[in-house]
């Protein structure tokens, strides 16, 4: 355990299928406290499914998958795995933000109370103290000015930011984003982006899955091409986008670039 | 073209064109006015009505037939068992819904059968039919179940593991056999529209819900029945309005106490026919229009975040916040 708490995330030899269709055929991956990963590869490469695996929307098959030195849904006990309770699930995930391409935030909540509602529910922390933080966090990502409205009278780009705020108002050590800026008009993929750039300059661990090589290349401390539920490729940014080794990652690089 | 777009225009005169004329729309306006008169007319004149027998007085030193004593109390009945049939039915209706929807195959199938024996059988036969279960029984308790059999299997002839036991015709008859009839049917309509609610809701909501590390009550408590309501309100509506009329089946249990069997009750008495069933339908009138104002509250609470009202909703807070004085930073965006 004393090695592995220097590693924010372990995945050793993931596999996962749904029915007969295996789409991860074993994913091995690090990710040390404070680096952002990002994740490239095709449609249908797996990428979603590795991402949901690590906070536990789905199960794994086979292999590990270990967040600050803690296996995810499982316990080991005397060398057997014991699959964890829903409640022990759910303190798991306390840590784990997630944010998702099409936002998913709760259109019958305002924004302030998107943001208050897990720490006050979940955490049962004290409203007034709940309310300053996410007050300060919709100021963070530039949002003040929106703390009353629903997210239906947001733009794309600001509920993304709301839903980010969401996610960091429960403090999680790691970050999740399954391409935050697929679902938005061009000219607002740059706001969340650079909301996301602050976050990873203040330390925050975080595995992006995207399509924003210019981001991967700026902001990412290493990178992972998937294709067909494998890592074909993995190393720093820079290298893997200007020098691509496998013939499948320079032929995704191109139709991207 | 190019030039006369760079040089500044003069507004032109507001268009004043005639009208187009729809005399079929004044035709038909006259028609209904005509009809309107008519209907009107045949109630102040026709001496059939017997308003005063309705409203002032039926007979000697009575009220009239719609504020009589019994009729008032039929209808305290009538409103007491929707109240309570629909409660039956939207909570158990409720835990149905959410049966039927889990992943474990038995909770599943015993919501789809309770709701395929429900729907099937009618309202009708299930009064009468509760209001006879107590044939089944001598006496309803609760405790040990099989606690006879298991007392024989030990040798014990008079093995008892009731904690507490009542008549059977003291509970399973009138009151409590109508409102069990027609809640427990309703729970299986009730099943249906909060199932259909509960999957109207996105499932991305109930993903983001647990990501945050929401429990699964948490999840169905606070994220996706709130949304699920805007599609379970308005049928739920309907149901209520017909529970109403539906309560008059209780008279088969039997259960005297509701408004439809009180009226019918005097027309049998005093011969008199048609100003009682203007008294029913006064009645019925007044008690839908009132839920159908309650259902238009309850539609526009479940309604935040979605179209108009929620932008006058909108307004309103932003007044607070800025009364509040908590924010400072100005337009982000
Ligand atoms: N719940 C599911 N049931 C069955 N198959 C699934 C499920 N979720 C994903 N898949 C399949 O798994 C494969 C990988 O899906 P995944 O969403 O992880 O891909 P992706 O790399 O995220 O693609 P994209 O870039 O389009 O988002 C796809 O073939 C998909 O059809
Ligand atoms: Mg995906």
């Amino acid at each position: 355990m004393t090695d592995s708490t220097a590693e924010m995330v372990r995945a050793d030899n993931v596999h996962k299928s749904f029915g007969s269709l295996e789409v991860l055929k074993g994913i091995d991956l690090v990710v040390k406290p404070g680096e952002v990963c990002c994740v490239l590869g095709p449609s249908g490469s797996g990428k979603s499914t590795f991402l949901r695996c690590i906070n536990h929307l789905e199960k794994i098959n086979a292999g590990r998958i270990l967040v600050d030195g803690d296996l995810v849904g499982y316990r080991e006990r005397g060398g057997k795995l014991h699959e964890l309770g829903e409640k022990d699930v759910a303190k798991q995930r306390r840590s784990i933000g997630m944010v998702f391409q099409r936002f998913n935030l709760f259109p019958h909540m305002t924004v302030l109370d998107n943001v208050m509602e897990a720490p006050c529910r979940v955490k049962r922390e004290s409203k007034a103290e709940v309310r300053e933080r996410a007050t300060a966090l919709l100021e963070r990502v530039g949002l003040s000015s929106k703390i009353g409205n629903y997210p239906g009278q947001l733009s794309g780009g600001q509920q993304q930011r709301v839903a980010i705020a969401r996610a960091l108002a429960m403090r999680p050590k790691l970050m999740l984003f399954d391409e935050p800026t697929s679902a938005l008009d061009p000219e607002l993929v740059g706001e969340v982006l650079d909301t996301m750039k602050d976050l990873a300059a203040e330390g925050m661990t975080m595995i992006v899955v995207t399509h924003e090589i210019g981001f991967a290349r700026e902001v990412g401390d290493s990178l992972i091409f998937m294709d067909g539920g494998v890592v074909v490729e993995q190393g720093a940014p820079r290298e893997v986008i200007a020098n691509p080794q496998h013939e499948r990652t320079r032929a995704f690089l191109s139709k991207v670039l | 073209m190019s030039e006369q777009s760079t040089t500044e225009r003069a507004r032109p005169e507001a268009i004043k064109a005639v009208p187009v004329r729809h005399p079929l729309r004044w035709v038909s306006i006259a028609v209904i006015a005509v009809l309107f008169a008519m209907f009107v007319h045949l109630l102040l004149t026709n001496d059939n009505f017997r308003w005063s027998y309705i409203f002032v007085s039926y007979e000697e030193g009575k009220r009239g037939v719609m504020f009589t004593g019994p009729v008032l109390e039929g209808l305290r009945g009538t409103l007491l068992l929707t109240v309570t049939s629909m409660a039956i039915g939207i909570g158990l209706g409720t835990v149905l819904a959410v049966m039927r929807l889990s992943p474990n195959r038995i909770l599943s199938s015993v919501a789809f059968v309770y709701t395929w024996f429900f729907r099937a059988v009618p309202r009708l036969i299930l009064a009468i039919l509760f209001g006879n279960l107590n044939i089944l029984w001598s006496r309803i308790g609760f405790g040990l179940p099989f606690d006879e059999q298991i007392g024989k299997l030990f040798g014990i002839d008079d093995f008892n593991g009731q904690f507490y036991s009542i008549r059977a015709v003291d509970l399973l008859a009138g009151f409590v056999a109508g409102m069990l009839a027609l809640g427990l049917s309703e729970a299986a309509y009730m099943a249906e529209i909060v199932r259909a609610g509960l999957q109207s809701v996105d499932t991305g909501q109930s993903e983001a819900a647990v990501a945050l590390g929401m429990s699964r009550f948490q999840v169905l408590r606070r994220i996706v029945l709130p949304q699920a309501m805007r599609v379970i309100v308005p049928p739920t509506g309907n149901e209520t309005i017909a529970m109403v009329k539906d309560t008059s089946l209780v008279a088969f249990v039997p259960v005297a106490g509701e408004l439809w069997f009180q009226l019918n009750n005097i027309s049998a008495r005093t011969f008199v026919v048609f100003p009682v069933l203007v008294a029913a339908v006064i009645w019925y009138l007044i008690i839908c229009t009132v839920l159908m104002i309650g259902q238009y509250f309850i539609e526009r609470h479940y309604g935040r975040g979605y179209g108009a009202s929620a932008r006058a909703k909108q307004r309103l807070r932003n007044i607070e916040v800025e009364q509040g004085g908590k924010i400072t930073t100005g337009e982000a965006s």
